[in-house]
């Protein structure tokens, strides 16, 4: 349950969001929108990666401006770029980084690592260095290291722009599977067909709010 | 790169066996003794020590010559200039000598994790604790740095793409502005992903 109350957000001397009042409780949500349009600043709003200037952003409760680290444990971030994402030098070390502060031992934690990795069908590649995996498997591999740490709310920052159209596919059948609440941010419309709900966002306002066929008509309107 | 960034084999010889820290520890003490020999005899029989370790952690014949091919021309060089400055014992000495040591540190990072050497290096650095820096974050610092040669070896290899298609591939702004952008928006990125899966936490 994420609460967006009146958010305004200034970048520099640019107003990103300008008075923006949703609250996300469906399971599937996507956000499209044009470049530039507040997007991407919206998506960061939901684990305090970006601190609203005015106004509050809340999750189960929890204000982002108090309790980042907190609601960041709730909400897992997935990047556009797996590179970015990934900051160990092979698979396995990668996905056991996420569980470092949990204070497992040492043998629950490989357990962990190994069954995310086997369920998302990067066991073969344990040991092999993340460098080595398509563009694909990284970004598969970026979602096992957020997924391992069962996240309640899975936010996504379009996750399938540099994805072929199998490894899209991939993504979008995953997100049906996942039991976690999913935002995800994309121009990758095909993705959001099976949501139950799609935000369109212009020029830092959501300028339409509801079933996918209805707001993506309304994008496509805006674009056109 | 590969050297550096996950060149691991897995497998359960004693070499993998043992813990990081005597790996290490053990390279310091070897490469120190190489620099002492002096009579290629001696140098002959460290070779084949360490031609043994390598069959012992059975690793491959691929894996074991990747680990050296980088010295090879570099060898040669030492050898001839060796030569030169003195004789032929000496000169077969000090290029067995690296050549060696590099294959000795090969080995350690064909048999090591990355992740057990960090926790090992995590646990050497300790005492930084008393000037009020965090082990933790110096290691992660380090796999960070590992992992960021592929990366930056990619952006260099897609700029100088743009460049050859644009027609300025020797132009060494062409070049350079773009990388350093590149790898400045790359570290934001990094930034940004490790508060998101909680570092600061």
């Amino acid at each position: 349950m994420i609460e967006l109350t009146d958010v305004h957000v200034r970048l520099g001397q640019r107003d990103v969001l300008r008075g923006v009042t949703v609250s996300l409780t469906e399971r599937r949500i996507g956000v499209v929108g044009a470049n530039g349009s507040g997007k991407s600043t919206l998506a960061r709003l939901l684990n305090g990666l970006v601190l609203p200037t005015s106004g509050t952003v809340t999750v189960a409760g929890l204000d982002t401006r108090r309790h980042a680290a907190r609601i960041r444990r709730r909400v897992g971030f997935l990047f556009t770029d797996p590179d970015a994402q990934i900051v160990m030098p092979t698979v396995a070390e990668d996905v056991a980084f996420s569980l470092r502060r949990r204070g497992l031992a040492r043998q629950e934690a490989d357990r962990r690592v190994r069954e995310v990795l086997v369920r998302y069908g990067l066991h073969e590649h344990a040991d092999h260095p993340a460098h080595h995996l398509s563009g694909g498997q990284k970004q598969l591999l970026a979602l096992c290291s957020i997924l391992v740490l069962e996240p309640e709310i899975l936010v996504m920052d379009e996750p399938t722009t540099l994805l072929d159209l199998r490894h899209s596919r991939q993504v979008a059948a995953l997100l049906r599977e996942l039991p976690q609440q999913v935002v995800a941010v994309t121009h990758d419309l095909a993705l959001l067909e099976d949501f139950d709900r799609v935000l369109v966002v212009d020029d830092g306002r959501v300028v339409a709010d509801g079933a996918p066929a209805a707001a993506l008509e309304r994008y496509r309107e805006l674009m056109a | 790169m590969n050297t550096l960034t996950g060149a691991y084999v897995p497998g359960a010889s004693v070499l993998h066996r043992l813990p990081a820290g005597v790996k290490l520890a053990a390279l310091a003490v070897c490469c120190t003794a190489l620099v002492l020999v002096r009579s290629p005899a001696v140098m002959a029989g460290a070779a084949a020590a360490v031609a043994a370790l390598y069959a012992a952690s059975g690793v491959g014949a691929a894996a074991a010559w990747a680990q050296v091919r980088p010295v090879r021309w570099f060898a040669v060089v030492l050898f001839g200039a060796q030569l030169l400055v003195a004789d032929l014992p000496g000169a077969v000495a000090a290029t067995a000598r690296v050549v060696l040591a590099v294959a000795l540190a090969g080995l350690v990072t064909l048999t090591t994790r990355t992740a057990a050497v960090l926790a090992c290096l995590e646990r050497v650095l300790s005492p930084v604790r008393l000037v009020g820096l965090d082990p933790f974050r110096l290691s992660l610092l380090l796999s960070l740095t590992l992992r960021s040669v592929p990366v930056v070896a990619a952006l260099a290899a897609r700029v100088r793409e743009a460049a050859r298609a644009r027609g300025v591939e020797r132009s060494a702004r062409a070049f350079a502005v773009p990388l350093v952008v590149g790898a400045l928006r790359h570290a934001d990125a990094l930034g940004e992903a490790l508060a998101a899966r909680g570092l600061d936490d």
